[in-house]
């Protein structure tokens, strides 16, 4: 850390110290995984899946759980999670919530140093490249013993969470880009129905600006700008990654479309340019901006923000088909839970259990992944339910391991790059792609495909 | 090694005997006695600095992900791979040294010059003058989040305090601080020079005040104005504190991550990815622990030629 390493010592020894810190780190962190690769190699097949009857009455047990539910969410798990431990004395759930971008680094390391969660939840996105770690292991059993399928979930992210045809992980809900809009100025610019497609938001904007707000949609250029290109490269029609896992088509005529229509919200003056990471969020909950595209986990922030009139409304349709980008929270059961047989049974009861009450989880401001949970009424007068009604137009990211960090290493800086107008869209796409392809390959490579 | 040196000795012979002893004592118990001496602090030394650097450079030569059961041997091909312009590795690796290259280059003449005449004007005598002091150090005290968080804010190029300020006085209004170079080097090294100068002035102000008063009293003898008594008294008596802060600067310059990964994140694009950003990112986000090992070695070695200069530059002149 920078300056943040400075106190007294000989020049010598700092210069040791200064230099060699980062080769410290990276050394102690390989440490834990390099003691035995035969054992980890095992991966989950250390103990036999115990007979599953969905209730556990072993001795007592202590589950260590994780999960990133640092927000507004995080509160309504809590409960979740005292609820369960009330209804299974013998069950004993330590929490630990870890930021999400701290998350996907510090499992892998504490499960390889048997340190880490027995049982916990991490975005569909991430359990590909989690299974191919060995880090988590398959969820077959489960899901047969809970008797769950396709059926009482979308077969898009029913079918996400399986890796070389197995499954890795139970959705708990599904969270999708929704379109916020400023209830006052819709109101002030004239506009009595939130924007549904290209159409109707070319016409809005205009309205907006007339009103006085002459930059009504700011396009971010960082987070959650790819999730906003992803979703209209799926609507142009295209993909994101070839089927056999080893190539990027960011570049493809759907993605350069996509690109071309963020950079041009910027050149058109529907935003103003150089919109700093956040800042159109901040902006948004200013009353600054009428129409901002995030996930709806940010329903609760946006709920609690005094003055803020807002609305929410489905990601609009701006190419040819519906859809819009999404992701979702699973269960997952690592290969240290398998090691002890009383865990591992504990593990499966706890998995159940919420995904069965994940009705309650729909006060987090997702939408709970199971169809028979939502035709309970657990929507009914939630802010997200319109989103939810889209649930079918909803994509998702292949289960292709590596792809968070390709994405962050390749297409996040291009997209940057193209809504900044510092390069071309077509150009940045194809660079990102170039770069995006490689790391894909040499990612099949040591996966072993 | 005298034993005798406080107590003046009453007798010769007996000091004699007493100065004997010890020495043969040295002599036949002492092989051991320095290395247990050494131990505590040779542990850490050993499991901390030496174990990681042998293992570190062990890692660089394989291609190696912890969390996978295969590293395979690769030899030197992590190494060949940052040399070889065709390789993926090549481009981001480099605009990264030339990342840290453009922030050290402008940081460290400022944590120079700037720390030397803080202290200088602390070093008067003047009411408030400890209040002065506390103020110039506070910032160094937060942590690179807190400061890089709230610089953050205050910089954003739409919704930011410095630019609504800038707007009300007459100035430009739109400065992208953060998304755009040079701008953003000229936010990170201000906000950085804002951050830790206060230490850089606390350790000037101490060699100052270790300057012989003498030195001025003659120097003013000699009809010696102000400008001549700073180059010929405390210009060189400040240049063995003056190589320290060097040195110190200079590494903490090139090791700077927290803000960039805060305020730019590493933008735009990826020009203020700084070369710990992107090892940190090779090894503990990609999992590609032997690429990032090599890369840290090719950073040490540049480092270790940098500090050779600075001594070099520094080295007693014999006249």
């Amino acid at each position: 850390m920078s300056t943040a390493v400075r106190s007294g010592a000989s020049r010598r020894r700092r210069f040791v110290l200064g230099t060699m810190s980062v080769v410290a780190g990276l050394a102690l962190a390989a440490c834990g995984g390099g003691a035995s690769p035969e054992e980890a190699a095992q991966g989950g097949g250390a103990a036999e899946a115990p007979e599953f009857t969905g209730e556990y009455d072993g001795p007592e047990v202590t589950l260590s759980y994780w999960n990133g539910f640092t927000g507004g969410d995080g509160p309504f798990m809590t409960q979740m999670v005292d609820d369960f431990m009330a209804e299974h004395p013998n069950i004993k759930v330590e929490s630990n919530t870890v930021q999400w971008a701290e998350f996907y680094q510090r499992v892998p390391a504490a499960v390889n140093a048997g340190e880490g969660p027995d049982v916990g939840i991490m975005h569909l996105t991430q359990i590909a490249t989690n299974a191919a770690r060995n880090v988590i292991v398959p969820l077959d059993d489960l899901a047969e013993n809970l008797e769950l399928s396709a059926d009482d979930f979308t077969e898009e992210v029913w079918d996400a969470s399986v890796y070389n045809d197995q499954r890795y992980g139970i959705p708990l809900d599904v969270h999708s880009l929704a379109m916020y809009y400023n209830q006052d100025h819709f109101t002030a610019a004239g506009i009595t129905e939130a924007p549904t497609d290209l159409a109707s938001l070319e016409e809005a904007i205009p309205k907006l600006q007339a009103a006085g707000y002459a930059t009504p949609l700011w396009m971010p250029q960082r987070w959650p700008a790819h999730l906003i290109y992803l979703s209209l490269l799926w609507q142009n029609g295209g993909e994101p990654y070839a089927e056999e896992g080893d190539e990027a088509l960011y570049n493809s005529a759907e993605g350069v479309e996509a690109m071309e229509f963020m950079r041009g919200a910027v050149d058109q003056g529907w935003s103003p340019s150089n919109v700093d990471p956040d800042a159109e969020y901040v902006a948004f909950k200013n009353g600054e901006v009428s129409i901002h595209f995030n996930g709806i986990w940010q329903i609760n922030d946006l709920e609690a923000t005094e003055g803020l009139n807002y609305g929410i409304a489905a990601f609009p349709t701006i190419g040819e088909e519906d859809a819009v980008w999404a992701d979702s929270h699973n269960f997952f059961i690592t290969k240290q839970a398998t090691d002890d047989e009383n865990k591992y049974a504990a593990a499966q009861v706890f998995v159940a259990w919420i995904s069965e009450q994940s009705g309650e989880w729909a006060g987090s401001g997702m939408i709970p992944a199971r169809q028979s949970v939502r035709d309970s009424g657990a929507l009914e007068g939630l802010p997200q339910a319109v989103i939810a009604e889209k649930i079918d137009t909803m994509r998702f990211l292949p289960p292709i391991p590596g792809v968070p960090t390709v994405q962050g290493e390749a297409l996040e800086p291009a997209i940057s790059e193209a809504v900044l107008g510092n390069a071309e869209p077509e150009a940045a796409m194809t660079t990102a792609a170039e770069q995006a392809s490689e790391l894909m390959k040499r990612n099949l490579e040591s996966f072993g495909g | 090694m005298t034993t005798t040196t406080s107590a003046a000795a009453p007798a010769a012979s007996k000091a004699a005997t007493r100065r004997g002893a010890p020495r043969r004592g040295v002599a036949n118990h002492g092989r051991l006695t320095p290395w247990l001496f050494l131990a505590p602090y040779l542990v850490l030394f050993l499991t901390f600095v030496i174990a990681p650097v042998i293992l570190g450079g062990w890692i660089s030569l394989h291609q190696w992900d912890y969390t996978l059961p295969g590293k395979p041997f690769v030899g030197l091909q992590n190494y060949q791979d940052l040399f070889d312009p065709s390789s993926i590795t090549f481009g981001t690796f480099w605009n990264s040294m030339q990342a840290t290259a453009i922030f050290t280059l402008a940081s460290v003449p400022l944590l120079l010059v700037v720390p030397l005449m803080v202290a200088l004007v602390m070093n008067q005598k003047f009411p408030g003058r400890n209040l002065f002091r506390a103020a110039y150090f506070a910032p160094y005290v937060l942590g690179v989040a807190v400061v890089a968080v709230l610089w953050r804010y205050l910089l954003d190029r739409n919704i930011g305090l410095i630019n609504t300020y800038l707007g009300n006085l007459g100035l430009p209004d739109d400065i992208p601080w953060l998304s755009s170079v040079p701008e953003a080097w000229v936010a990170l090294v201000g906000v950085t020079v804002w951050w830790t100068l206060g230490y850089n002035a606390v350790i000037y102000l101490a060699g100052l005040q270790d300057i012989p008063r003498e030195l001025y009293e003659a120097a003013t003898v000699d009809g010696a104005n102000k400008w001549q008594q700073f180059w010929n008294v405390t210009f060189p008596g400040l240049r063995p504190v003056l190589s320290f802060i060097t040195m110190i600067t200079i590494i903490a310059s090139a090791n700077m991550f927290g803000q960039a990964y805060l305020m730019t994140t590493g933008g735009p694009g990826r020009e203020t990815r700084t070369a710990i950003y992107e090892i940190t990112q090779t090894g503990l986000r990609n999992f590609q622990m032997g690429s990032a090992a090599a890369m840290s070695y090719v950073l040490t070695l540049f480092l270790m030629l940098l500090s050779v200069v600075v001594f070099w530059l520094f080295r007693e002149r014999k006249a």
